[in-house]
């Protein structure tokens, strides 16, 4: 008998223990309808280190607004920064950690299109959202329905380069010069054939390099000799001011401008090439010039912050977890993977720093690209 | 034609480059019948050094040159004192030393990492004022002809250096026969140590000048010259010194002639390893390779 009292005591412990751990998960739930965690997987370290630095100052900006603005009782974003080290690897860690340990609502990144080609297919398999906010790799959003982007694609960007390059400067041959040893540049090469052949640009020569070359100077030489109108490149960063010094070096004239593609839209290159980056054109999803009042305030409030003014890069962070925040609002849940996602796929002509922003069917972000060209040191706006 | 003649300038230019790090890398082989595989992070530190002199401590680079070459000689005397003394007159020393050069060369590249971080540097944009020069279609940088002309200088001394100074006799006295030479009363080890120290400046001097050529240093860009300097000696052959300046151009050119015949620089070292290989079936010691020079 002292057996069972002993156990009925225990049963009855058990159960207040049991009524306590749900009575705390009921505050955990109510708790997390105004907490929204927002996984951020970017690239703090490795070769994408410098894209990967001004997208967290970026995003944390719009955190921080948005946790100020919602006050006591709106929903805040707890974000969960991780480092992908530039590497699919470390990505897929980090997805998994994200997913499965912290249990985010979405996740915004990874950094870079190489990374996102393999953990997306993880977000995909457990049906998290993912907004990427500046993979611009073409089979980024096949991957599946819960894949979204609000980078604008080599393929919205290069073909309205092309459209103005012909209208105001006549370019009419191009010499081609792109990395064929990455998904990034590749995919930017790609853009840039069907957008040549789309605007009848003839192409006199194309040239590739490889990823970490430094002398670009035979290759440049060649195209020099072709005396094309312009020199269309896709190419990261680094390559990128490596291949505009060195046409400074080699003379090319300011007459065969390079038209670069998103690898060349980073403050970096105009720190790295200086002077030689002077009249160095690309297309770009977004410019620090643009007067949207949402813009200048972005500008502003950023610039402030940092002591540096934003790239797209941080731009497109920005506005990545603005439009998070508004899929998650318009879903009513923080938990709901299925309606966070719905939500996500309805955003129409939502007012952000990139313009007026909506999603295309395809989940591929829509909006009005600009052209740029390094005047004085600075991106300003082509032809204005 | 101008094409043609503006890639032999840029494949000299490069090759010259390749030409001062294979000087040094073949003066201890000369010497000491080891190769010093630490002699790319000399390089590596040599570029970054000198960044470090015009960035932090605000030197121009005419004072920032020799001071970082400097900088280097003095870790050839470390590399010599820590990876090749304690093992010379050892069984097997030839082996041994090989593997902690390259011990030295992995703390070497380390320390440039933990120094000077991950990411890709550059000398600042006005570090140097780049005047271009134009022959019709063929365009030359000053920075192209300091580069070529502090590469031939450099060359022109050590040269001048090991056939008359009584230092440089010493030098080719040790690596003729160690023996004879402690015998006729020359401090074998102290010119052992002198010459890690000629060669590790010079292969700092060509890190810097590839450095500046191209704009962008970075902890690893030993890598990419390793196994090219080491082609470059062994074409040249093992131990001469005119071997590597003309083994250097001979890979300079055709690494550039490849890439502007292919379009694509995915064949470059292809073609310049196959060139080696040939020349190894051919003349097995290299162009100016003399067979069995130093076995005593």
């Amino acid at each position: 008998m002292r057996n069972i009292h002993y156990h009925s005591g225990m049963i009855a412990s058990l159960c207040a223990a049991l009524i306590f751990i749900s009575g705390q998960m009921c505050t955990t739930v109510f708790a997390a309808a105004q907490e929204a965690k927002i996984g951020l997987s970017l690239s703090m370290t490795g070769g994408a280190a410098a894209y990967g630095a001004t997208q967290k100052r970026g995003a944390e900006l719009a955190v921080d607004e948005i946790n100020a603005a919602a006050g006591a009782n709106g929903t805040k974003i707890v974000p969960v920064f991780e480092d992908d080290a530039s590497q699919p690897q470390q990505g897929i860690t980090v997805f998994n950690k994200l997913i499965n340990g912290d249990k985010v609502a979405l996740i915004i990144g990874p950094t870079l299109s190489n990374t996102a080609q393999v953990t997306d297919r993880i977000a995909q398999q457990a049906g998290v959202p993912v907004l990427a906010i500046s993979n611009t790799a073409k089979g980024i959003t096949e991957i599946g329905d819960c894949i979204f982007r609000d980078s604008l694609t080599e393929m919205v960007v290069i073909p309205y380069t092309m459209k103005i390059a012909k209208e105001k400067l006549g370019v009419h041959k191009v010499a081609v010069f792109y990395g064929n040893d990455d998904a990034f540049t590749k995919g930017g090469y790609d853009a840039f054939k069907k957008a040549l052949a789309d605007a009848h640009i003839e192409i006199v020569t194309e040239q590739t390099f490889a990823k970490g070359d430094r002398d670009f100077s035979p290759q440049l030489t060649q195209i020099k000799g072709k005396n094309p109108d312009a020199i269309v490149v896709s190419a990261l960063v680094e390559e990128a001011s490596g291949i505009v010094n060195q046409a400074r070096q080699l003379d090319v004239p300011a007459s065969m401008p390079i038209i670069g593609g998103n690898g060349f839209n980073s403050p970096a290159l105009l720190a790295n090439a200086g002077d030689a980056a002077e009249g160095v054109m690309m297309g770009a999803a977004w410019n620090a010039s643009s007067t949207l009042p949402l813009n200048k305030k972005f500008v502003e409030a950023f610039t402030a912050r940092f002591k540096s003014p934003p790239d797209q890069f941080a731009a497109q962070a920005y506005a990545g977890v603005y439009i998070a925040y508004e899929a998650i609002k318009k879903a009513g849940t923080t938990t709901d993977h299925a309606a966070i996602r719905k939500a996500m796929s309805e955003i129409k002509d939502l007012d952000t720093v990139l313009g007026k922003f909506s999603f295309t069917p395809e989940r591929d972000a829509e909006h009005t690209p600009v052209v740029q060209i390094v005047k004085g040191g600075k991106f300003a706006v082509f032809g204005e | 034609m101008d094409l043609l003649a503006q890639q032999l300038i840029n494949g000299l230019f490069i090759g010259s480059v390749y030409g001062l790090f294979a000087v040094g890398y073949t003066l201890v082989f000369g010497v000491l019948d080891m190769l010093n595989l630490a002699h790319a992070a000399v390089f590596t530190l040599g570029g970054l050094i000198a960044l470090w002199l015009v960035e932090t401590a605000g030197l121009s680079l005419w004072l920032a040159f020799p001071g970082a070459v400097l900088a280097c000689g003095v870790l050839g005397l470390i590399l010599d004192r820590v990876a090749f003394a304690p093992l010379r007159r050892r069984a097997d020393s030839n082996f041994s030393g090989l593997i902690s050069s390259i011990a030295m060369a992995i703390i070497f590249e380390s320390a440039a990492l933990g120094l000077f971080g991950a990411r890709t540097v550059r000398f600042p944009v006005h570090t140097l004022s780049v005047h271009i020069w134009r022959w019709g279609g063929i365009s030359i940088t000053s920075l192209q002809v300091e580069i070529v002309a502090v590469a031939i200088f450099l060359m022109v001394v050590l040269t001048q250096f090991l056939n008359r100074a009584r230092a440089g006799k010493a030098i080719r006295a040790v690596a003729e026969n160690d023996l004879t030479a402690r015998l006729l009363g020359i401090h074998v080890d102290g010119i052992i140590a002198f010459t890690f120290f000629i060669s590790s400046a010079l292969g700092g001097a060509a890190g810097i000048l590839f450095g500046l050529y191209f704009d962008s240093l970075s902890p690893d860009m030993g890598r990419s010259i390793e196994l090219k300097g080491l082609a470059v000696i062994i074409l040249g052959g093992m131990g001469s010194i005119p071997g590597a300046i003309i083994g250097g151009l001979a890979f300079g050119l055709s690494e550039v002639l490849t890439v502007a015949i292919t379009g694509t620089s995915n064949l470059r070292d292809a073609v310049a390893f196959t060139v080696l290989f040939a020349v190894l079936i051919l003349r097995p010691a290299g162009i100016f390779g003399r067979k069995k020079m130093r076995e005593a």
